[in-house]
């Protein structure tokens, strides 16, 4: 499943975030409530937090650049996160990554992003019993293959 | 037929990801296609995860179970009268009777994969809400006696004692105190909390209403990690529903006592795993580890006085009040007192929670439970702990899985999780990813760690690829000294751990051979 963003206007983002002013340490939360409204951060998303939260735009830029899961760019429709973490390489995720990149040309260690989907490594998803695993926008694919992956991501080939 | 029977279909993610709701739906049809009547409740899963989707239906004997269940396998189900037990290929029979089941004791897991995890009713018809009806009966210090006496530590992998804990977040004087549920699992072969979370969420709820009643905190926060997307969609769920019926709230089951509940979501760190960078996500801000003293259990969460407790180790807390602390501590070894829930993972056959009294040998949890590896190659080792544990090799097998066996043989515990690797895994490898994994998720405040991550991959390449060997290794085994003994938290000081066990147990796969004490370049 695709999710469909509303455009980030200035507006709306501080709409968005408004009522943190009244809650104490926020910014990491007007942070992600952002990007789960707009599926990322814009620029201007980090002077709306800032005045906001009564804090310096270098106080929410030090928070936003920490988190790995912060996006300063609109993800593609799909987005897909492969695990590389230990019990997942001990399932074949290594091979995982070789076909996912030769056949539907996502290079995990490249972070490629194509018109209908990018690519990011992942260090545990929690299914390591049935390795390698896959999320892709909160779908989570257990004994992952590139088949799998790609009816995931809606391709038909 | 006009009863209704009763199907269980998992809606943990770990069956979600392979197919659990196709098969869902395919029953819920193909029964309406032969007019039969079912009602099929979504359950979390019972942790035999090689079994997933297991489909479990309720008979007069017990509930008869059928697994792996694929969509291509619902017609002969019903061919063969699943509805009423029937034997199939996929049969398992009586899930409890089924010996990988009930040669477990599962105390903390005593309802995930059995109950609906939304539905109050069920889970105080399974012995919910007992614990937190009698620890408000209870004076706060009897409580936190209870839970010191039952000999329970930390089962997030710094083994603490609980008890200690919650007592010195007691007699903290405070205007404000915290109880804050570490969920930020992301060691890599844990799934425990996972599953908790998703298979008994009110478990969890009665044990942080529980240690805020004992050491009077009026808030909670549970901080899930992001990449836990289906346990943070039934968290929210659970605690809206035990707001409703005032599990939460104001006043705690009509106690008039308070205990209000909140989730944050992380936002990818893995150090924000380690407590003092959990308080400072949890305020908001860059996820840096703090220096200790002072310590969470007097200046926590924004200051106050908070206690942090892992997943497990709260949701161990109602057994033990329900049951009673003796009860509790007649299980396990040593001063590894009760149950751990551990997780077999990576290359495996068996793969899922095992939990059982601390104490049983890695051998029997690997080779037993475990049935070896997936690939049917032979186990090489098996790293326990997460990615900050050491690789054990065959010949420590017999270890006794508790917190100080594991040290003495320069292991740990951690978080209770045993990923396997057959005979092809390169140690060296391994080594380098433990170093590599250091410096990506490194929070930078500490140079042993932020620096000396990046030093180790560069220095283990040199040694795979026979640059000066000796003078490398020799290097890296002092670096890995460095990063032991001058990290502020576990991320720096334990990464030597994996890869000091990778070149003590597997030195050929650097290219070098065992000397006592140490080991040499081969080729020198």
């Amino acid at each position: 499943m695709t999710t469909t963003w509303p455009a980030a206007l200035d507006e709306d983002i501080r709409n968005a975030i408004s009522h943190f002013s009244q809650v104490e340490g926020s910014i990491l939360l007007a942070l992600q409530t952002i990007q789960e409204t707009f599926g990322y951060v814009p620029d201007s998303g980090l002077n709306a937090v800032a005045e906001t939260c009564n804090v310096s735009r270098a106080d929410v830029y030090g928070v936003f650049t920490y988190y790995s899961d912060l996006r300063s760019t609109p993800p593609a429709p799909y987005l897909v996160k492969v695990c590389l973490a230990e019990a997942c390489q001990a399932s074949g995720s290594d091979a995982l990554v070789s076909d996912l990149k030769a056949e539907l040309g996502l290079d995990v260690h490249a972070k490629s992003r194509n018109e209908d989907a990018e690519v990011q490594s992942v260090f545990c998803l929690g299914n390591c019993a049935l390795g390698p695993a896959v999320l892709v926008n909160g779908q989570l694919i257990g004994r992952a293959t590139t088949a799998k992956v790609r009816a995931a991501i809606g391709r038909t080939k | 037929m006009s009863d209704v029977t009763v199907v269980y279909v998992p809606r943990d993610a770990a069956s979600l990801s392979v197919g659990a709701d196709d098969v869902a739906q395919l029953i819920q049809e193909e029964a309406g296609n032969r007019g039969l009547s079912v009602k099929i409740v979504r359950n979390g899963s019972r942790g035999a995860l090689w079994l997933e989707p297991l489909v479990e239906v309720a008979t007069p004997d017990g509930r008869v179970g059928y697994g792996p269940v694929g969509v291509g396998d619902v017609a002969a189900l019903f061919e063969s009268g699943f509805l009423t037990g029937g034997s199939h290929a996929l049969s398992l029979g009586i899930v409890d009777d089924h010996p990988w089941f009930s040669a477990q004791s599962r105390l903390t897991f005593a309802r995930v994969g059995v109950v609906d995890p939304l539905s109050v009713s069920d889970y105080e018809a399974h012995g919910g809400l007992v614990a937190l009806r009698k620890a408000l009966t209870m004076s706060p210090g009897a409580i936190v006696e209870e839970v010191t006496s039952s000999g329970l530590r930390g089962r997030g992998g710094a083994g603490f004692p609980a008890g200690i804990k919650w007592r010195a977040v007691l007699q903290a004087a405070g205007d404000q105190k915290y109880v804050c549920c570490n969920a930020d699992e992301g060691d890599s072969g844990t799934f425990a909390d996972r599953m908790l979370m998703e298979g008994d969420p009110f478990s969890l709820i009665e044990a942080m209403a529980i240690a805020g009643i004992a050491v009077g905190a009026t808030k909670g926060l549970i901080y899930v990690r992001s990449e836990y997307p289906h346990a943070v969609a039934t968290m929210r769920a659970a605690i809206v529903l035990a707001n409703e019926f005032k599990i939460l709230g104001a006043d705690v089951l009509g106690s008039g006592k308070t205990f209000y509940l909140e989730l944050r979501v992380g936002a990818g760190s893995y150090v924000c795993g380690e407590e003092t960078a959990m308080l400072e996500s949890l305020e908001g801000k860059r996820g840096v580890v703090r220096a200790k003293p002072p310590i969470p259990a007097l200046e926590g969460l924004f200051g106050k006085p908070t206690i942090i407790n892992n997943v497990m180790t709260l949701a161990s807390v109602p057994w033990i009040i329900s049951n009673g602390a003796s009860k509790y501590e007649e299980f396990g070894t040593g001063r590894s007192r009760g149950t751990q829930v551990f997780q077999l993972a990576g290359n495996v056959a068996q793969g899922g929670i095992v939990e059982l009294a601390l104490g049983v040998s890695l051998r029997e949890l690997v080779d037993g439970f475990g049935g070896g590896t997936r690939t049917g190659r032979p186990v090489k080792t098996a790293q326990v702990g997460g990615p900050l544990g050491s690789y054990l090799p065959l010949s420590s097998f017999d270890v006794s899985m508790d917190y100080e066996s594991l040290i003495e043989i320069g292991g740990m515990l951690g978080h209770g999780g045993v990923v396997v690797f057959d005979d092809t895994v390169d140690m060296a490898a391994q080594a380098r990813f433990a170093m590599s994994f250091c410096a990506e998720e490194s929070c930078g405040k500490c140079t042993p760690c932020r620096i000396g991550s990046i030093r180790g991959v560069e220095t283990i390449d040199k040694i795979v690829s026979g640059e000066k060997r000796g003078e490398n290794l020799e290097l890296l085994l002092d670096l890995c000294e460095v990063m032991t003994e001058g990290s502020l938290c576990a991320m720096g000081s334990l990464t030597p751990l994996p890869v000091r066990s990778a070149i003590n147990h597997f030195p050929s796969d650097f290219g070098i051979e065992p000397i006592l004490g140490g080991a040499r370049d081969a080729t020198s």
